[in-house]
């Protein structure tokens, strides 16, 4: 299969990731597209490993290891912990100021 | 090396170890005690170098090279040679006198104060004993750090600005001298270590000598150090912090600053950018005089000016190490000579006039010249000690500036007579502003402020009585230290030719 | 008698030693034992002084070299004295007078609380030190070292008494003035080891040394001297301090004009007139500044009333007849009038302390008169002192002078006509001095007439010693015209390559006669004039010029002082604290208004961030697609 396809679909999710991360106002809509956006990197990441990160040889050997699919785990680590803190920040917020809107949480700023 | 410890060793962690010590004992008394008995043992440790001078019989003395950042081609190599000898004994005998001279003071914190005054010290002698450009960049920023908090706790009322605009202006120098460092390191030839590792540049002063720059490259390179140098110096333009910085530091910091640090930019240049830019530094040579020179005349035209003492002091200052930066560039012998004594003397020099200064602040609380007045009827021995290092301040002869000018100017001279003509001007007006002060603050009639002035006490006797015994015996017999420095200065002639 | 050469470094450490001892012990000492440990070491100087130029005028020059100085690869420099027969003269001045001088103080200062008068004794000796070494030198850089100790030590006399700032002051303009000439001095010494690496006399002067230096070298490095001279023997532009250093007690006016400090420049010129020799355009500069201070300060004399004033611009004017000498290539005149003017001068300047003293501090010359009476020694040597001066036939002066006139005469019969002018002021501005002071009726108060009285004996002795002095010691140079041998001449010679021009014995006896007419002429004037004085009004038209000795001063501080201020104040207020702290600052106030402007962009909208973080992830997109 072309990877143009692979490209063109991780394109897409991590477009629609950026514009609900920019347009979307609620935190857990936010969040999710932050998601979003993460996926579509490992989506092209192991589509990339699969296709183009070594020659036919190399991969034949036996101690051939695929770097890129690490990292894919690795993200998929980091984004299990992000939702887990995110998550519970979101949770605090709403008991606190009951909404989850994020243009009203700027008081940080001074 | 040998399983002695050698000079540089002693001479740096000394100052360094009892710096950390002085930090724990909380005490004004023990703190000051503590601080004046390591600086006798480090001045001790000094004295006892100049004996091992011989570099070909005591080379193993006074040398020492520690493996550090070995894949970078860095070691921590430290050499005590005859321009390191000078300046370390400057460094060791000022301590002690600064220590006595302001024994009565009692700061808030001596802990603290002591404690960075004797890291201060160690910086400088790191300075002045690195040969590993690294090293030398280490030291010469570890020298500036325990200064600005001494600045900024200790200072007068305007000291954070003052300490401010002092620390911005050193730290712009030192980055650009630190891209200097960077660039030139990246130039420089393979190294090979004793233990067969081989780093592909090195930071050596050795491996800095032999870097491989172009005219062009030598000539940005060359502002690049200069800026740092001229900056710590100061050299018109650059020396707007000094007056401020001098006037809001505590006194015993002026005069580590002005005895001793801003010779630092005088031994960057003697050090480091002359013997790895010599090209260059020949080829400025000529811009670095004439701006030295006007920096030696507006110096001295706005210390005529001036009612505050410490500032009057600063000024004549710039103006004394503008000469003596000429001087360094004139390349012939007599200039670099001159400089050279004039850089021991001018520090014991200042640091003298800075003693009294500082009884006069304490005693009444005035540090204008306009506040003041007839001070010598009733501190007739401050008055005398204060004459006498004015006078050799303004290089009479037979004291020790003297022998440094004359031959500072003989040698200026010699590389252009228009030179020595302009920057003889200095002379004269020198003369003015101390005579001016001199006449302001300790002849007349005696003022509310000044009646009850008390003389010099006996610490601060004997150490004004070192100073003038200096004065007048390098004055009298200057050959001990033209020799103790004419092989670094033959050297230094050597590599530019 | 051949050992004395080993005890040469005894004559100036003496004084020295004296420095010291008055200078730690001035607490401790008592007056009596400070001035006789000042008086005595000076004592023990002119007898090893007298020892030494017994030995000269035996043996010859000898040289002493005591150790390097500075010790070059290339200059070497040794603290080395030269003994001949030109210091050794000097020698026995600065000792001989210095000693007079030293015993005259003790009983003028005793009014003086103890420690002061030790401060006194101490800087006296320093004093005569310096001098010594100026003398003893062996090359430019010794002679320096003693040249600006004369500097110092006069800037420590004259503000002697530092309470008063118009002393100070003068003590300041004195050693400014000073540090002026020596910057050319030292200059001349720069441009010596410049082109020849050497400033020991010996070497310089020798034939072959003087061959490496081209005519404008000799042209160059002679007026650089001159103009060290200048500052230090107070010539045209550099005298107006000699006036001002009356501030010091008198008897250190009598030491600075007489024995030491404006000598210094005519011995220097003298050492060197192997040089001087070479540059004839020099010599004409020299010439002219000469005549021309000798003629300013006389008439500026004529109209003074400070007593010290007269005596001091009196001294101004003499220097440059002695300048005169130098120019015109009459070396030993100059010597010889340095040798008269030193009696005369310390007699004069000494019988005016007295007068001051017995006046109760009084100085000017309007409110005495007729003190004669009351004070016969001081009278008498007073009046001698002034015919020696003015020249009368068998005082030592005239000898002097005619000689520095005859000399002028051979070369040009204006020079002539204007020296002999101001040597005709000379005699009138001195007997206006006496006959004021000494003649005529007492103009002072009561109290002071009450309290007139003759000095005591340590003040007279001295006097009378200088008076006879005065009279005989022009013995030593009658010239040949007049049956003599000129012994100095002969003595000199080795040292000395005199260029005056001889003139035949008929002329010079011409000479004399009209100039010893025309001085009895103006003596007569001033005695017509003056013998009964009444103080009168203000001076007025050019009396008032004189009187305010032509303005210069007032014309140096708008010329030179104001300006040179006023370029200090510019400096500091525009340059300094607008120009460069205002651009460093304004680059610190530039940083801060920008961070002002960029702190705005942190808005707190989360949303506004991710924003611009998208805008720049394009950017750098773009960037890399398209660069």
């Amino acid at each position: 299969m072309d990877i143009k396809a692979y490209m063109a679909l991780s394109l897409t999710l991590f477009t629609i990731g950026i514009i609900g991360v920019l347009v979307r106002r609620n935190a857990i809509i936010v969040f999710m597209c932050i998601e979003l956006m993460l996926n579509a990197v490992n989506l092209l990441l192991v589509a990339f490993s699969k296709m183009h990160a070594a020659s036919d040889a190399v991969k034949a050997s036996a101690t051939y290891v695929s770097d890129a699919q690490i990292f894919v785990f690795f993200i998929m680590v980091v984004a299990a912990a992000e939702v887990s803190v995110g998550l519970a920040i979101i949770v605090m917020l709403y008991r606190n100021t009951h909404s989850v809107d994020i243009n009203f949480l700027n008081r940080l700023k001074n | 090396m040998g399983n002695y410890i050698t000079f540089p060793e002693l001479l740096l962690w000394l100052p360094l170890v009892a710096g950390i010590i002085a930090f724990f004992l909380k005490k004004q008394g023990s703190a000051k005690a503590w601080a004046i008995l390591s600086s006798f043992i480090i001045l001790g440790v000094s004295v006892a170098s100049l004996f091992f001078a011989d570099d070909v019989k005591y080379a193993s003395f006074n040398k020492v090279n520690y493996y550090w950042l070995k894949y970078i081609g860095n070691s921590f190599y430290l050499v005590l040679d005859s321009t390191g000898r000078l300046l370390t004994f400057l460094t060791a005998l000022s301590f002690p006198i600064i220590f006595i001279s302001t024994q009565q003071n009692n700061y808030k914190n001596p802990h603290s104060f002591y404690g960075l005054m004797l890291l201060t010290q160690a910086g400088l002698m790191g300075v002045f004993l690195a040969w590993d450009a690294l090293v030398f960049y280490f030291f010469w920023e570890l020298a500036l750090i325990p200064v600005y908090f001494l600045c900024s706790m200790w200072g007068g009322e305007k000291r954070i600005q003052a300490t401010f605009k002092f620390f911005v202006y050193t730290f712009a120098g030192s980055l650009l001298m630190l891209i200097g460092i960077i660039y030139v390191y990246l130039h420089t030839p393979e190294r090979a270590f004793d233990d067969g590792h081989i780093a592909q540049h090195s930071f050596a002063l050795q491996s800095f000598m032999h870097a491989t720059l172009s005219t062009g490259q030598q000539t940005w390179l060359f502002w690049l150090f200069f800026a740092a140098f001229a900056v710590k110096m100061p050299i018109f333009p650059f020396h707007t912090w000094q007056p401020d910085t001098y006037d809001q530091a505590p006194t015993s910091v002026t005069m580590v600053l002005s005895g001793i640090m801003v010779k630092m930019g005088l031994f960057g240049v003697i050090r480091w950018l002359i013997p790895v830019l010599p090209d260059a530094s020949l080829q400025f040579a000529n811009i670095v005089i004439i701006l030295s020179i006007i920096g030696i005349l507006y110096a001295s035209f706005i210390a005529i000016k001036q009612d505050n003492i410490k500032k009057l002091i600063a000024y004549s200052s710039i103006a004394h190490i503008g000469l003596m930066c000429a001087a360094l560039f004139a390349n012939n012998e007599m200039s670099v000579q001159g400089a050279f004594l004039q850089m021991f003397s001018h520090g014991i020099n200042i640091i003298g006039l800075w003693i009294v200064v500082d009884m006069l602040e304490k005693q009444t609380g005035a540090k204008h010249i306009s506040q003041l007045s007839g001070v010598a009827h009733k501190a007739p021995v401050l008055t005398i000690f204060l004459v006498v290092i004015a006078l050799a301040n303004i290089a009479l002869p037979l004291t020790n500036a003297f022998v440094g000018e004359f031959l500072m100017f003989a040698g200026l001279y010699k590389a252009n007579v228009w030179y020595a003509v302009v920057a003889g001007i200095g002379i004269i007006l020198a003369a003015v502003y101390t005579l001016r002060m001199i006449q302001r603050v300790f002849y007349g009639e005696s003022n509310a402020l000044t009646q009850n002035i008390e003389d010099a006490s006996l610490g601060q006797k004997f150490v004004l009585a070192v100073i003038v015994a200096f004065i007048f015996g390098i004055g009298i017999m200057p050959q001990p230290l033209i020799d103790l420095t004419k092989e670094a200065v033959n050297g230094l002639l050597a590599i530019k030719k | 008698m051949s050992n004395i050469s080993a005890l040469i470094w005894l004559i100036p450490i003496l004084p020295l030693i004296g420095f010291l001892i008055n200078g730690m012990g001035r607490k401790q000492l008592s007056k009596g034992i400070s001035g006789i440990i000042g008086s005595a070491v000076i004592l023990a100087s002119f007898i090893l002084s007298v020892l030494v130029f017994f030995q000269v005028k035996e043996a010859g020059a000898f040289n002493v070299n005591y150790f390097d100085f500075i010790r070059l690869s290339d200059f070497k420099l040794g603290f080395e004295f030269k003994i001949d027969q030109l210091s050794s003269i000097f020698l026995l001045i600065i000792t001989g007078i210095g000693f007079l001088i030293h015993v005259y103080s003790t009983s003028y200062m005793h009014e003086e609380p103890s420690k002061d008068f030790a401060k006194y004794f101490a800087y006296l000796n320093l004093f005569i030190f310096s001098m010594l070494l100026l003398v003893l030198g062996g090359n430019f850089v010794i002679m320096f070292i003693g040249w600006e100790g004369v500097g110092l030590c006069s800037y420590l006399l004259i503000g002697f008494w530092f309470k008063k700032p118009e002393y100070t002051s003068a003590a300041n303009k004195a050693f400014i003035m000073n540090r002026i000439g020596d910057l050319g001095f030292l200059l001349a010494v720069f441009w010596l080891i410049a082109k020849v690496g050497t400033t020991n006399f010996d070497v310089l002067f020798a034939p072959e040394t003087l061959k490496l230096l081209t005519a404008n070298d000799v042209t160059g490095i002679t007026l650089l001297l001159f103009v060290g001279a200048t500052g230090k023997s107070a010539q045209i532009p550099l005298y107006t301090w000699l006036p001002d250093a009356m501030a010091g007690p008198t008897p250190v006016s009598a030491l600075i004009h007489a024995a030491t400090m404006v000598t210094a420049g005519i011995y220097m010129i003298a050492r060197s007139n192997a040089l001087f020799s070479l540059a004839p355009i020099t010599q004409t500069v020299i010439t002219v500044v000469g005549l021309a201070t000798a003629l300013l300060a006389a008439s500026i004399a004529i109209k003074q009333n400070d007593i010290k004033k007269v005596l001091a611009y009196s001294t101004v004017s003499q220097l440059g007849f002695m300048f005169l000498a130098l120019g015109t290539g009459n070396y030993t005149a100059a010597v010889f009038h340095v040798l008269t003017h030193a009696f005369f001068k310390a007699l004069m300047f000494l019988g005016s302390g007295s007068v001051i003293h017995a006046m109760g501090g009084e100085q000017d010359i309007r409110k005495m008169g007729g003190l004669h009476k009351h004070m016969k020694i001081t009278s008498i040597t007073f009046l001698i002192g002034c015919l020696a001066i003015s020249g009368i036939p068998g005082f030592s002066g005239f000898f002097s002078k005619d000689e520095i006139l005859a000399g002028a005469y051979g070369y040009s019969s204006m020079l002539y006509g204007i020296a002999l002018f101001a040597a005709l002021l000379t005699a009138f501005y001195m007997f206006r001095l006496y006959f004021i002071t000494f003649r005529g009726s007492f103009r002072g108060t009561h109290e002071q007439a009450h309290h007139l009285h003759e000095s005591p004996a340590a003040m007279t002795i001295p006097l009378i010693i200088l008076a006879i002095l005065s009279v005989v010691g022009g013995a030593i140079g009658v010239p040949e015209a007049l049956g003599g041998k000129h012994e100095l001449a002969q003595f000199l010679a080795p040292v000395i390559k005199s260029a005056a021009h001889h003139l035949d014995h008929t002329t010079e006896y011409m000479l004399m006669a009209l100039s010893t007419a025309l001085v009895l002429a103006s003596i007569f004037a001033a005695w017509s004039l003056y013998k009964n004085y009444k103080a009168s009004g203000e001076a007025t038209g050019f009396g008032k010029v004189l009187q305010n000795k032509w303005y210069v001063d007032e014309l140096y501080q708008t010329a030179i002082v104001q300006p040179l201020s006023a370029l200090g104040t510019f400096f500091n207020n525009i340059i300094e604290k607008k120009g460069i702290d205002g651009f460093v600052n304004g680059v610190g106030k530039a940083v801060n208004y920008g961070s002002r402007q960029l702190r705005l962009l942190q808005s707190g909208q989360v949303g506004a961030y991710v924003l611009l973080m998208v805008i720049g992830m394009l950017l750098l997109f773009i960037i890399q697609l398209f660069v």
